[in-house]
């Protein structure tokens, strides 16, 4: 009987130090990204799609991807083309990640031009997308020329809350007037820098070579 | 410490201070010079002394260690010697059991060959008739003096009879002869039967003798090992190093089988517990549920070894009726079955994981999926099925040089720790030693600092030797 009560002892110590073991912190990997289809940004559509099929290739089980547009008023669940948190099982989340392919392909297919580009609303509507997912880490990802042209009677021009995500501005191409003075660029990148930091992002990067979007996925 | 000027009578007189400083701590040094004297002894003294004692504790504690690792080591070189003098018995009780056992029966043959080899020899030795008597009476005729017509035809006639019988002996001559050759040609695989048997048994007294030698040689062992001498310990002790060498070898190829086994199943564990679940920081719970499948494995294998009686870790288990233990042992066999039938699936699934998400990565990059060669595809799928069925059988081996690393380890991390507790021991013998050494060098380092009043106190003693050696001298001279 006695050894019978030690057992009891060992296997409760064991469950306790077993659950104690147990990591309750989140170790996903959360993205939204904001694809501008403004005027002749929309051409630039099928790189984004490419931005998209690295993600799905690298993202994980449990990991949550939506895709949404930057359209003349951003800050909305219709703009979100699609978005998912993939299953644990690795062969479900795969048959995830081909549906998901899917909705962007007809997307890519269909894509027609806005007239304005309300990038702080998609911001704030990936930034609640993320905040409810609550993946370990959590990005957004502008594919935008990162200027942004708001509509009559449309207010952004309030601090925003970004806190614990990273921000990356991808294919921030230039525009015309960029090119006739290259600070009005440089200016635009400071301004969103500045913008994305002040309402607590812990990460600022703007990318664009598609080919190092490793950075992307990479961790603090 | 730090403001020098607190240690100066006169701070704006430095040199003067310090002169006065010096002479005051010349003068309290000198004073407190015996029972400092004294202070310095007794401390180096007291740590020598507790290195002393500490050392003295250190060989004692390491001979009774020793001591109970020779009683250890003994008593398992006892048993293993007793085993194998056991099974040198079995294996002579068997060799006479099964072909000394029948040795009756085989002499009888024996005997009954030798007995007809020896009647076909007689028999093959007979002489062949003697010449017929009318011989002796042809010989007198043909010396007869007055022949004529008469003898002569007598003789014809007779040599025409002689002839006649002549051929008629020689006939029956060769007859016998050729019956005799029959029992010889019989008489053939007799003896080479016979010649069988002897060698038969020829082989058998070489094995015997052989068993005999090898009994021999682990009674001697067995004889010093009762004798408790040191050249049997010593033989044991390098023995147990030698096994866990090559215990320790085998255990680290096995720890690559589990490893390989480990890689087959983590993936597709994934999908039976998911892939997002972590234990800790970088540890997950897929990865875990596959290592604790491999280490079932190797559970079952222990236990299945352990049954057969071919390990002996559980006394529990070595303890049971034969009964109960062939019960235990088919419940581990089917586990481990079992266990090997789900990893061979698991194998499987793993390559379907693999087949599946290259197909995924195809059609996201658009790229129509390359023609697969279902030969070269089937192959390695094949290859890892298999692989996921026999490692766990392979790995329930690894209790063999388990059990020997177990107890080899006994041993050598005994000897291990005599020797770390011998060279402590002489470690803080020679720390004492230096103790007490050092404990003279402060005391002169002492006597240096206050050279300038020993000097003046040997002068003095010096000058009043002299002087009573005047008065003395005086004296002497007074009374003369």
């Amino acid at each position: 009987m006695k050894q019978y009560k030690y057992l009891l002892w060992f296997f409760t110590l064991l469950f306790i130090v077993l659950a104690g073991c147990s990591d309750s912190r989140s170790h996903s990997t959360g993205v939204y990204l904001l694809i501008d289809t403004s005027g002749t940004y929309a051409e630039q559509v099928t790189k984004a799609q490419k931005i998209i099929n690295y993600l799905l290739a690298n993202l994980n089980t449990g990991d949550s991807l939506a895709v949404a547009k930057v359209s003349s008023k951003s800050f909305s669940e219709k703009d979100i083309i699609a978005k998912v948190t993939f299953d644990r099982r690795p062969s479900q989340a795969n048959l995830e990640k081909r549906a998901f392919n899917q909705k962007v392909d007809e997307f890519a297919k269909s894509v027609k031009g806005s007239a304005y580009t309300d990038i702080t609303g998609g911001l704030i509507q990936g930034a609640e997308y993320l905040y409810e997912a609550n993946p370990g880490t959590k990005t957004i990802i502008i594919f935008s020329d990162l200027q942004e042209e708001l509509g009559k009677g449309t207010v952004r021009d309030f601090p925003i809350k970004l806190t614990g995500i990273r921000v990356m501005a991808v294919n921030v191409t230039k525009l015309n007037t960029d090119n006739v003075d290259p600070r009005r660029y440089l200016d635009r990148l400071d301004w969103w820098e500045k913008r994305v930091r002040d309402a607590g992002a812990t990460d600022w990067l703007v990318i664009n070579d598609l080919e190092h979007l490793d950075k992307v996925l990479a961790r603090n | 410490m730090g403001n020098i000027n607190s240690w100066l009578f006169w701070p704006d007189q430095v040199a003067l201070s310090i002169l006065v400083l010096f002479i005051l701590v010349t003068i309290f040094l000198y004073a407190a010079r015996t029972p400092a004297h004294n202070v310095i002894l007794s401390s180096c003294n007291l740590i020598g002394h507790a290195f002393r004692f500490t050392a003295r504790w250190l060989q004692a504690t390491a001979e009774g260690l020793r001591q109970r690792n020779k009683a250890v080591l003994l008593a398992h070189g006892r048993d293993e010697v007793t085993s194998q003098i056991e099974r040198e018995f079995e294996r002579v009780t068997d060799m006479v059991r099964k072909d000394l056992g029948e040795f009756p029966a085989l002499q009888r043959k024996m005997m009954d060959e030798l007995t007809r080899i020896e009647d076909d020899y007689k028999k093959s030795g007979e002489v062949p008739l003697p010449p017929p008597e009318w011989v002796n009476a042809l010989s007198t005729i043909a010396n007869l003096q007055s022949g004529g017509d008469i003898a002569k035809k007598m003789l014809d006639d007779l040599h025409k009879s002689v002839q006649k019988i002549h051929d008629k002996t020689i006939s029956e001559y060769r007859k016998t002869y050729e019956s005799r050759h029959k029992i010889l040609s019989g008489l053939v695989p007799v003896w080479r039967s016979a010649e069988k048997i002897v060698k038969n048994l020829d082989a058998n007294m070489i094995n015997l003798n052989s068993n005999a030698q090898a009994i021999d040689a682990h009674m001697t062992r067995y004889k010093e090992i009762q004798d408790n001498t040191d050249k049997s310990e010593h033989a044991l002790a390098v023995s147990a190093f030698v096994q866990l060498g090559i215990s320790s070898l085998v255990l680290l190829i096995a720890l690559g089988g589990a490893f390989i086994n480990f890689k087959l199943i983590a993936l597709p564990m994934s999908e039976m517990v998911g892939a997002s679940d972590y234990i800790t920081d970088t540890l997950r719970t897929s990865d875990v549920a596959a290592l604790v499948i491999v280490l079932l494995e190797t559970s079952m294998g222990l236990f299945l070894l352990e049954t057969l009686r071919i390990t002996h870790l559980f006394p529990t288990i070595a303890s049971m009726n034969d009964r109960m233990r062939k019960r235990v042992m088919w419940a581990a066999l089917i586990l481990l079955i079992i266990l090997a039938a789900i990893e061979s699936s698991l194998a499987l699934m793993r390559d379907m994981l693999i087949a599946d998400k290259a197909a995924m990565l195809h059609d996201l990059a658009t790229i129509a999926p390359e023609p697969s060669n279902s030969l070269l595809t089937n192959i390695p799928m094949v290859g890892q099925m298999v692989m996921g069925f026999v490692l766990p059988f392979v790995l329930a081996f690894v209790a063999i040089p388990l059990e020997v690393a177990v107890y080899s380890l006994r041993t050598v991390g005994g000897v291990v720790m005599v020797t770390i507790m011998r060279g402590a021991g002489f470690v803080l013998r020679f720390f004492a030693m230096i103790m007490s050494r050092i404990g003279r060098i402060l005391i002169n380092v002492y006597d240096i600092t206050i050279v300038l009043p020993l000097l003046v106190e040997k002068m003095a003693i010096s000058m009043r030797g002299s002087v009573a050696e005047t008065i003395s001298t005086k004296k002497a001279g007074g009374t003369k």
